[in-house]
């Protein structure tokens, strides 16, 4: 099966970068997240509700939707300050990319571990930028909201290709499936990842990669 | 369409299909209500979620909804749609979206209705939750308010796309196959702001509706969405004119897929009077400078600080505000004939400055400077031009003996800062309201004011509204000297009564206190 590979790129100021990030990452959990999964006997399942909320950008003249999940949001926003702080301390030209990658779990024989087989994989591609005087910044909050108007029309018609999507998995199944560990939304088994960019285009510092569940632990 | 479909499959499909139609409008509908919305996740399914999505369903638009279906599903050529309209408080309306939910007649014999099809109406709601918040329309419906409020219709036929405007833009939202056909959703929105007033002498001013033929399921209702008590249309004749720019910052609105700026000077957002012959001084909205203002001072603007008590009402945006520089911009002689130059395109986003004519006393005499502004405390000055050298509107009603003395108090502040609080200003409102200014006479022109980080959601009043009405508070009493010395004192000797009744209560307060916890 290939892995499906959206890039989104991004210029912003420094002050825009989380909330642009948050902006994108959460329009793709909101297409990839479902209610929790309730098994029932015989192999049926009901699923929850998902709520939903709007999110104003302070820095951007922007609104986004988010699943209502407070846990999700904590983690997104956790990994998204990281690549934030490493940006601005990467002392390079402000390049940098967030990777959101679904796949599913496939269960190895011992002494193997898990092999997890990505499925889609969404990068965003960010490049800071320096303002110096007022009005810029005015202009670029403008700017930078109609872009991401873009790149969510991007996302949503990506979304409704209805390209490969794992199939509905059974009881046993749903964990190499489905990220089960938040208490109110399910969304498909995902990791995100970030590499900052020197000047001469090549990855410096190592990739970060963290399991939803191990942050979940902090 | 003959299908393989067994009934059970067909019963539920058709179900599937008139929920998805309610939930989109209620999903539309809810989106520009102005608000921000918020449901809550629930693990449990309760059964009574669509889609298993948590949407509200408000009874009026549901029962809208139901009455525009008349109990018939979207087919094709049967198409239902939602019209998103604008309408000001003088009566002028716009249509600025339609979202149409369409069939087509390609058919997906193979996909499962029960699972597939539902589970992908579920993402299709999803997107169109995610795309509401895009179109331009959404930002004009989180500021609507006294000056205007948005409106919708639901309509059931033939998609009626006239009323949007030249160029109008279309976004899909989403399709999804089924064994009967292929339900796609999509939005044409316009792009082409010009407001051009819909009144005509002699008719009954009102929402004008696209004219439809054909259908005649058509529902021609229309309903505010925002509270009636916004619909208070604030302008007044008399000195103090808000001037209300209508939609000017849609100007800047996003629009999803076009990286660029709207050219003011082609789209603006401006009521053109002189199409309908009213030229009159009388024209109240949007213009500014309607009745109450004398000739020699047709466009003046706020002086900040002088008048003591009166907040310095920016005629250039505030911090987090929406391209406000168009709000200066939006405003149209008394004779109609001439629309403000707004030089507010992208790579220009500048106001220019009136000069304040009549105002100037002789001790305000300065070189006349005309500083662009485009950011809130940003002055950029340029080279010295004189009054006759710019586009400036307006010249040839400016007093010829101020030509050159005339300055801006807004490109030249004051010393004080220039954001004064009220209170301050209302301290020293006894000793500077005499002022060097005798403007008692002269006519304001009030910029609508938009205080930095504001949010437009404490309602019905925006801060803009209450710093206006609530400028010249009365002085304080504890703020006199004498009085503030004595109660001072008495505090002081009081203080250790109210200490040791507080040490009593000690465990009333620590039980209160866990209570909160």
């Amino acid at each position: 099966m290939n892995c499906r590979s959206e890039v989104l790129e991004v210029s912003v100021e420094g002050r825009q970068v989380e909330e642009a990030m948050l902006a994108v990452l959460h329009t793709v959990l909101l297409h990839r997240s479902t209610g929790k999964f309730h098994y029932k006997k015989e192999g049926t399942y009901s699923i929850g509700t998902v709520g939903t909320q709007d999110v104003d950008c302070d820095f951007i003249d922007f609104t986004y939707v988010r699943v209502s999940s407070d846990e999700l949001d904590r983690a997104l926003r956790k990994v998204v300050g990281e690549f934030k702080d490493a940006l601005r301390n990467s002392g390079g030209d402000g390049l940098g990319q967030m990777s959101l990658e679904f796949y599913q779990k496939k269960k190895s024989r011992w002494p193997f571990s898990d092999e997890c087989i990505p499925w889609e994989v969404w990068t965003v591609k960010v490049h800071v930028v320096a303002l110096a005087t007022e009005q810029e910044r005015q202009i670029c909050r403008e700017k930078v909201g109609e872009k991401l108007c873009e790149k969510i029309i991007n996302i949503v018609e990506v979304m409704n290709r209805h390209e490969y999507l794992p199939k509905m998995p059974t009881q046993s199944e749903v964990d190499n499936v489905f990220d089960t560990g938040l208490r109110d939304v399910q969304p498909y088994l995902y990791k995100i990842s970030f590499q900052i960019t020197d000047a001469l285009g090549t990855s410096v510092t190592t990739t970060m990669r963290r399991l939803i569940k191990d942050t979940l632990a902090l | 369409m003959e299908t393989d479909l067994n009934s059970q499959d067909r019963k539920d499909l058709d179900k599937f299909i008139k929920f998805f139609a309610l939930k989109t409008v209620q999903v539309i509908v809810q989106a520009r209500l102005g608000e921000k919305i918020c449901t809550r996740s629930s693990s449990s399914p309760t059964g009574s979620d669509w889609f298993n999505l948590a949407i509200k369903d408000i009874p009026e638009v549901t029962h809208e909804a139901k009455k525009a279906l008349a109990g018939q599903l979207p087919a094709v050529g049967r198409s239902m749609c939602v019209e998103i309209s604008l309408k000001t408080s003088e009566g002028d309306s716009m249509e600025l979206e339609i979202w149409c939910l369409e069939m087509n007649e390609k058919c997906d014999k193979e996909i499962k209705v029960s699972y597939t099809v539902y589970n992908r109406l579920s993402l299709l709601l999803k997107s169109l939750l995610a795309i509401t918040r895009v179109t331009p329309a959404y930002r004009l419906s989180r500021k609507q308010g006294h000056e205007f409020v948005i409106l919708y219709r639901i309509y059931f036929g033939e998609v009626q796309l006239n009323g949007l405007g030249e160029g109008f833009q279309t976004v899909r939202v989403g399709t999804v196959g089924t064994p009967v056909g292929t339900i796609t959703l999509s939005c044409a929105y316009r792009i082409n702001l010009a407001f051009m007033s819909t009144r005509t002498a002699g008719e009954d001013t009102g929402v004008t509706y696209p004219s439809v033929e054909d259908s005649q399921e058509v529902c021609t209702t229309s309903f505010s969405t925002s509270p009636p008590s916004q619909c208070v249309f604030t302008v007044t004749k008399a000195h103090f004119q808000t001037p209300t720019p209508v939609v000017t910052d849609t100007l800047r609105v996003p629009v999803a897929g076009l990286a660029f700026s709207h050219q003011l000077s082609s789209s603006r957002l401006s009521y053109q009077p002189a199409a309908l012959g009213v030229g009159s001084a009388d024209l109240a909205y949007p213009v500014v400078f309607a009745a109450g203002l004398n000739a020699t001072h047709p466009h003046q603007l706020m002086v900040p600080g002088k008048e003591g008590g009166i907040a310095l009402a920016p005629n250039q945006p505030t911090h987090g505000a929406q391209a406000d520089q168009e709000r200066l911009a939006l405003y149209t002689p008394s004779d109609g004939a001439h629309c403000m130059a707004t030089p507010s395109s992208s790579e220009d986003t500048e106001t220019v400055s009136n000069s304040s004519e009549g105002r100037a006393s002789p001790h305000d005499v300065l070189e006349t400077i005309f500083v662009r502004k485009v950011g809130a405390f940003v002055n950029k000055p340029i080279n010295q031009v004189t009054l006759t050298s710019l586009d400036i509107p307006f010249a040839m009603f400016a007093p010829k003996n101020l030509e050159l003395e005339d300055a801006d108090p807004m490109v030249n502040p004051p010393e004080s800062p220039e954001t004064e609080s009220p209170l301050q200003g209302s301290l020293h409102s006894d000793g500077s309201s005499g002022g060097s200014n005798s403007n008692a006479h002269d006519d304001f022109v009030m910029i609508d004011f938009k205080p930095a980080f504001s949010k437009d959601d404490i309602l019905p009043m925006d801060l803009g509204t209450f710093y206006r009405e609530f400028q010249n508070p009365p002085q304080l009493s504890s703020l006199s000297i004498d009085i503030g010395a004595q109660s001072m004192a008495e505090d002081l000797d009081s203080l250790q009564e109210k200490l040791a009744v507080h040490e009593k209560n000690v465990r009333e307060f620590d039980a209160f206190v866990e209570t909160l916890q």
